[in-house]
């Protein structure tokens, strides 16, 4: 029983984890049809420079992992809107070449990484609170998953309440829906495109911070790691639906921890057999708009 | 297929063009020629024959990843997982199974059409950047396959061939020479594949249905099953690369199923040109010679001496050539052949048509 609920919970820790990442890919790609794979780069800076924050300020205080936080959501927003400023929107609708170009973008960043911080994994610290656990139904659940799942529910939230509330995200989800009405209605879609991005990038940049305490350690392919995940994600739950990544992020990742608890580790690939399934049976994904 | 119109000098001679290509580089082991900043030696040295050798076998692969995304306009991210499946098949069929090479060949190239029949039939349900996606993530379970079963595939150490059941003019540094015509004879052999293919009804099929599919399925054909067939094919050849690759390198690592090296031959692709079997070939020796050489400018001592802000990029290649991918991406579209070819065809008076003319009149044979 307790095995259960610990496999679950991290489970559930890891699906925040995906989220974070793959909620700015899907609409990224619902709104304008990039795949953006220079998200992974966006989440490894946001995690440097976040360390490199904590550590100036002191790895184990509160206040130090708060800002680091912050500091990670502002460099991923950064990073993501000159990244859609300078390289997409000049190749404006030629969707191989926005792909290609920021298959570029993440081959030269995480190089640029390696030969910054080193090839090596550096190991972080937090706030001890994160090193120790809580006890549920007689499991002891690593704090640091609850972390994570409660900056997933955050960034969900404001995420919903951005696109139903405010007039930006109303255009992006009509965007999402119809772009060329949108635009015949007389609203300049393309000023959306560089909030998603920078939403997106945000998103990844606390996620970036996060997993780098997940996995208390942080490096150049750790952006590259998780972005495979929330590839899969976003295809298991729909490109472009928020809810459907909410929903496959959390279904991808329980059952990957449980394969791996009770299937001695073969998670990654029953991860992508649940893919393989999921196209045969539904291309569109869970969410996802019939094709 | 229609006659060709034009003069026969121009017919010929591209044939004419490779073939002496061929032959010079057949000899080249045999000859004395230096080319400095580009071969470490001369060229009967080892050193230098390895890496022409690797050049061919990236060429050959960055032929076959054409000839899907070229060809049939499919943008994979999972091409490297054919290449590792005829690597890591031979490896194992070699260690396990103890095969000799040639049944061993045989063995290694049709579990990559297996693999390639399976993954990509699933992965065609989806097209376009969804396709992409899912080939990525085949891709990636692959790689994880190879990495957890240490038993079977040397897990994160690699594979290391069994020479056992490998002839012994194809072992050892000595034999360095002979391996590079095996390499030279598997581009030829890949090439003269993705020719006939480009040349075929199924070519013409698939690169009809790149350009329009509705069209083409309105006309009453089955552009899918054409495009499935490209896959494998495309998925068949990477495994023959994989297969020199192994025999070369006298092993392999799990790198060579990851997505990085799909990447990689994405740069290559597109550097020489879409669409262009001569740009592939182009590409990928230009890549592999590049990544060498700034790996060895990274160690210069005049890059050491430069200002921290200078020298931490200049001493990555991968971020010199993933920069020069992102500019080539931008400002020269149809990469080295596409700009090479419209220039051509601007001087000749025809009309440059980006990306339609490629596959066909691409030089055909110009580099081997």
């Amino acid at each position: 029983m307790s095995t259960l609920v610990l496999t679950l919970i991290i489970g559930l820790g890891l699906g925040a984890l995906y989220f974070l990442v793959a909620s700015g890919l899907s609409l990224i790609y619902g709104l304008m049809g990039v795949l953006n794979f220079a998200h992974g780069a966006f989440l490894s800076l946001s995690a440097f420079v976040g360390w490199a924050v904590a550590q100036a300020i002191g790895a184990d205080s509160w206040g130090g992992f708060l800002l680091s936080i912050l500091v990670g959501a502002v460099v991923g927003a950064v990073f993501a809107a000159l990244t859609e400023l300078a390289l997409i929107r000049p190749l404006y609708e030629r969707h191989i070449e926005q792909v290609l170009v920021t298959v570029g973008l993440s081959f030269a960043a995480v190089a640029l990484f390696d030969g910054i911080w080193g090839t090596d994994p550096i190991t972080v610290r937090g706030p001890v609170w994160l090193s120790r656990t809580t006890a549920v139904l007689g499991a002891s659940i690593p704090n640091k998953y609850w972390v994570l799942i409660i900056a997933a529910v955050v960034v969900l939230a404001g995420l919903v309440v951005f696109l139903r509330r405010t007039r930006y995200g109303m255009i992006i989800r009509a965007g999402v829906e119809n772009r060329g009405m949108v635009t015949a209605l007389g609203i300049d879609v393309r000023r959306s495109f560089t909030l998603v991005f920078a939403i997106g990038g945000a998103a990844a940049g606390i996620g970036g911070v996060l997993a780098m305490h997940a996995m208390t350690y942080v490096s150049a392919g750790l952006g590259g790691t998780l972005l495979i995940f929330a590839f899969i994600v976003t295809v298991v739950g729909g490109l472009g639906s928020l809810t459907g990544a909410a929903i496959a992020s959390v279904l991808v990742a329980v059952l990957q921890q449980v394969a791996n608890t009770y299937l001695g580790g073969t998670g990654d690939f029953i991860v992508v057999i649940l893919l393989a399934v999921v196209l045969l049976v539904r291309p569109a994904g869970l969410m996802g708009k019939a094709a | 297929m229609t006659m060709r119109t034009g003069s026969p000098v121009r017919t010929w001679t591209p044939l004419i063009l490779g073939v002496v290509l061929v032959v010079v580089l057949a000899i080249l082991p045999l000859l004395n020629l230096s080319i400095p900043g580009i071969l470490p030696g001369p060229t009967y040295t080892p050193g230098s024959l390895a890496l022409m050798s690797l050049c061919m076998v990236f060429a050959a692969l960055a032929l076959s990843y054409n000839l899907m995304l070229g060809t049939a306009g499919m943008l994979s991210f999972g091409h490297a997982l054919y290449f590792g499946a005829g690597a890591y098949g031979l490896g194992i069929v070699l260690q396990a199974a103890q095969l000799p090479l040639v049944p061993g060949v045989f063995a290694a190239l049709l579990g990559g059409i297996v693999i390639a029949v399976v993954t990509g039939a699933v992965a065609m349900r989806v097209n376009g950047i969804p396709f992409a996606m899912v080939t990525l993530a085949f891709a990636q379970a692959g790689s994880v396959l190879v990495r957890r079963n240490q038993a079977v595939t040397g897990g994160e150490e690699g594979l290391s061939l069994n020479t056992a059941g490998v002839p012994d003019w194809m072992v050892g540094v000595i034999n360095t020479r002979n391996l590079y015509w095996v390499s030279l004879a598997v581009v030829v052999l890949v090439y003269l594949i993705v020719l006939w293919v480009d040349r075929s009804r199924l070519g013409h099929l698939a690169a009809a249905a790149r350009e329009n599919d509705l069209r083409v399925r309105v006309l009453g054909l089955h552009p899918a099953r054409a495009r499935l067939m490209v896959f494998v094919i495309a998925g068949l050849c990477a495994s023959l690369a994989g297969i020199a690759y192994l025999l070369l390198q006298s092993g392999t690592q799990p790198s060579a199923v990851g997505a990085d090296l799909t990447i990689t031959v994405l740069v290559m692709v597109v550097l020489g040109g879409v669409g262009f079997r001569w740009g592939a070939i182009l590409g990928g020796v230009l890549y592999t010679i590049l990544d060498q050489r700034l790996t060895v400018l990274a160690r210069a001592d005049a890059i050491h001496q430069l200002p921290d802000i200078l020298r931490v990029p200049l001493s990555e290649p991968l971020f010199i050539l993933g920069v020069l991918f992102i500019l080539v991406v931008m400002f020269l579209p149809g990469g080295i052949a596409g700009t090479v070819d419209s220039s051509l065809r601007r001087r000749r008076g025809g009309s440059a048509s980006p990306g339609s003319g490629g596959v066909d009149e691409g030089a055909a044979g110009v580099a081997a």
